[in-house]
Parts: structure tokens; C-alpha cells; sequence
């Protein structure tokens, strides 16, 4: 039995649906969204609505975007030949916050998961590797995450890719800039020991 | 008590919200343990790669209503080579999966967890061919449904042996044949592991005659779990 009228109750419920709301925030934001003026209400339903309309995977790497290919598809000075493979849409942003790279991405749109059963087929494997010959791809960057899924992911494209003569890297493992070296885990802390660099003085 | 200490074996993990997991682990004196683990996902989480599969950490868990939180972990065995190898990973997530469906929240299993270490040790040192269809066996012996493999599970007798049906828990001579026919070199091997002789069966090395083994050591455990295994097929023929 609900104690609302059937709209709030709606809203409250859709809410509810959001990653991270639970039924306590939900009714929160509700009645947020109920006191405010209503354009301000109005503005965020429009965004949605925007959003959703507008917003669609870009048919060359599966970015998001607002047109067929992405800003980073369009853009002409882009280095075609080094493609990095990430996870999510997301990862791209993270990577290009770097400034470090200047060639295309593929999004892979998840990650092998064999205790969840999400094998290769449900990725988008198979179009990273219709794109390999068109566009003259010489380095593919493994650019997954460095967990348990990320890594069989990595492991597993590296097997596709190598045997057809493409430079693969993997990203590197090591500590965080700013941490403290006594809480890194032995296995990140192994990891930056063996890929360590000559010191380079200027 | 509010704080506890075990060792365990991280199983699987979950997102939980932004930045946070809820880890299952298989600890030897709590059984199965559902925790969150704070922050796991941050790039300078103290915990880091520690409460991945199929790690096996020491941990402090604070007690909560629902799930426990994981306070403090340090690793006991990273098992390193299972984590660095597709074969390996996809072979020891397998066994996760199992003892994950196996074992029960608040019911210790001291001796299942044994065997999922040494199973994890063995995979991550040698790696041979049967350590899955190894652990599969013990596992359901020790549960108490190991399928008789010496005999026919209809009529007694001891030979020879052509069929494997999980539905009756064993072995099956001619005249009973039911489910997987099973070659006489299989059966050799089916009886060396679960006759007390698992060590030469994993010195076996890869044959048609191992996968066959593999095959009715999935099958049996898919029967007794009553469910299909997703674990075993997702990387299957790479």
C-alpha cells in the first residue's frame, strides 16, 4: 500500500532504478525535484530526453556521440595507425585527460567475465578486428582494466592479435604517483619492479 | 564479536555502487563469506589487487548486519601464474564457480577448502590436465555424492565398464548402458582418482583420454549442482 499519489509514487519508483538510489534517496530526490521551480524540474527532463534521443555508439569505435562517428573518429589529425582498446566509453575520457595519446580507441563495451559467462561473442571483438586492415593499424594498446576480467580480456586479444604481425602492448602496471610504497600489494609492487625504467637525467 | 580473522579465498566479486565490492570469499573457519571491501576500485585503494580471484588473502572483517566489511587483507598466496595465463585463469575460475555453488554461508568446510588450495597450488605450479577433473571428483566425494566407479551402479558387477550416467551416480557394465559412454582407457583413469590414486592421474599428460575425463567431470558436477557451469565454455577452443 503506498501512501503517495500514483505519480510521486512513479517517480519515486523510477528513481529507485538508478544505480547507487535506494528507496531513501529515491524519495529524497523526489520531493527535491517536486519543491524546485518547475523549469529547473522541466530542464532535467528535457537533458534526459536529449540525451537519450540524441546520444548513439559510434559505428567506427562504439564511442559515445551525437552523429555516426565520434569526435575522436572525426578528427583529422588523429594518428590512425595506433588504435587503444578500452573496456567503457568512459575509459576514453580517463585516457584522454592524459594528453598521451594521439591515435583512435575501440570500445570494447565490457569485459570477458567466465564466472559471469560473458565470453568474447558478446563484446565487440570481432568489429576491432574488421578494423584492423582498412584503417593500417600497426599498434594495438590493450587499455583494459588491471583487475581479474580486464586482464583475461587483455590476455585474450593479445592471442587474435599477435599471430597477425600487429605491434600489441599492454598498459603498464605500477604504484600510484603520490602513494606511499609500504601499502602497495605485492603484486602491483612486483609488477613495477619488473617494468622498471632506466633512470633518464637530463 | 564484532571483528573476526580468517583466511580465504577470494571466489567472485560484485560492483557494489562506485566504488566499492562486495567480494565472496570461501574462508576455512566462517565457510562462505559475502564482504564489502571499501574503495577497491580506486586506483590507490590499500586493498589493490588482493581481493581479486582467486587470491587467498588473511583478512579482518568487521561484522555488520548483512554483509561483513572487510577491514584489513594481506596476501597469503597470489597464485600468480593462474592470474598471468587464459588457460590457467579459465581452469581455476572453473573450480571457483563450483565451490562457490558448493559451499554455504555460516557452515565451515575446513577440508573442501583444503582441497581448493592444494587444487589452486597444483594449477598454478604444474598445471596438469586433470587437476580440474581432479577437484571436481574430491569435491563431490567429499560432499558425499562421489559417483562408484569400480562397479555398475545397477548390478554390481565389475566389468568392464562403458558408460557414465550422473543421473545414477556412476559407472554402468553393457547390458546397463545409460548417458556418456566412456572408453576403457577413461575408465582406468576415473578409478585412479577416485581410488585414492589422484597423484598419477595428474601425471597424465593432455590426451583425447584426459578431456574425456574433463567432459564427465563437468557433467557429473553440472548434475549435482543442477545447473550448467558457464565458466567452462566462455573461453573454449581459444
Amino acid at each position: 500500500m503506498s501512501s503517495y499519489a500514483a505519480p510521486v509514487q512513479d517517480l519515486i519508483d523510477e528513481l529507485g532504478r538508478m544505480p547507487g538510489v535506494g528507496p531513501k534517496s529515491a524519495q529524497r530526490i523526489a520531493f527535491h525535484l517536486l519543491k524546485i521551480p518547475t523549469e529547473d524540474a522541466l530542464r532535467l527532463a528535457t537533458a534526459i530526453t536529449e540525451a537519450r534521443q540524441r546520444v548513439a555508439f559510434c559505428t567506427r569505435c562504439f564511442n559515445v556521440t551525437e552523429g555516426e562517428l565520434c569526435g575522436v573518429c572525426r578528427d583529422e589529425r588523429r594518428d590512425t595507425t595506433v588504435l587503444c582498446v578500452v573496456e567503457e566509453a568512459r575509459d576514453i575520457v580517463a585516457v584522454e585527460k592524459t594528453g598521451q595519446f594521439r591515435g583512435r580507441y575501440h570500445v570494447l563495451q565490457g569485459a570477458i567475465s567466465p564466472i559471469e559467462g560473458i565470453g568474447p561473442e558478446q563484446l565487440r571483438v570481432a568489429e576491432l578486428l574488421t578494423r584492423l586492415e582498412p584503417e593500417a593499424v600497426t599498434e594495438v594498446i590493450l587499455c583494459t582494466n588491471p583487475n581479474i576480467e580486464g586482464e583475461a580480456t587483455a590476455m585474450y586479444l593479445g592471442r587474435l592479435l599477435q599471430p597477425l604481425g600487429i605491434r600489441v602492448t599492454r598498459i603498464a602496471s605500477g604504484l600510484p604517483v603520490g602513494g606511499d610504497l609500504e601499502y602497495a600489494d605485492e603484486l602491483t609492487l612486483g609488477r613495477a619492479l619488473q617494468g622498471r625504467r632506466d633512470l633518464e637525467t637530463g | 564479536m564484532s571483528q573476526y580473522r580468517d583466511t580465504g579465498v577470494v571466489l567472485r566479486t560484485w560492483k557494489l555502487g562506485e566504488a566499492d565490492r562486495i567480494v565472496v570469499l570461501f574462508t576455512e573457519h566462517h565457510g562462505k563469506v559475502r564482504a564489502v571491501a571499501k574503495g577497491v576500485r580506486r586506483t590507490r585503494s590499500k586493498f589493490g589487487a588482493r581481493l581479486e580471484p582467486p587470491t587467498q588473502v588473511a583478512l579482518q572483517l568487521h561484522e555488520g548486519r548483512n554483509l561483513d566489511i572487510i577491514t584489513q587483507a594481506e596476501t597469503v598466496e597470489n597464485y600468480r601464474s593462474v592470474r598471468e595465463d587464459l588457460d590457467r585463469l579459465a581452469r581455476g575460475v572453473s573450480m571457483l564457480e563450483v565451490v562457490d555453488q558448493l559451499a554455504q554461508e555460516g557452515e565451515p568446510d575446513p577440508q573442501l577448502f583444503r582441497m581448493l588450495t592444494g587444487a589452486l597450488r597444483v594449477l598454478a605450479d604444474d598445471d596438469p590436465p586433470l587437476v580440474v577433473a581432479g577437484f571436481f571428483f574430491k569435491a563431490l566425494t567429499q560432499t558425499g555424492f562421489g559417483p562408484m566407479v569400480d562397479e555398475c551402479v545397477v548390478c554390481g558387477s565389475d566389468g568392464p565398464l562403458v558408460a557414465f550416467d550422473p543421473d545414477r551416480g556412476g559407472m554402468l557394465c553393457g547390458p546397463h548402458r545409460l548417458g556418456l559412454p566412456v572408453s576403457a582407457d577413461a575408465a582406468a583413469v576415473l578409478a585412479q582418482i577416485l581410488g585414492g590414486n589422484l597423484g598419477a592421474a595428474l601425471a597424465l599428460p593432455a590426451s583425447p583420454v584426459t578431456s574425456e575425463v574433463d567432459r564427465i567431470a563437468i557433467a557429473a558436477m553440472e548434475h549435482h549442482l543442477e545447473r550448467r557451469l558457464r565458466s567452462p565454455s566462455v573461453l573454449e577452443g581459444n
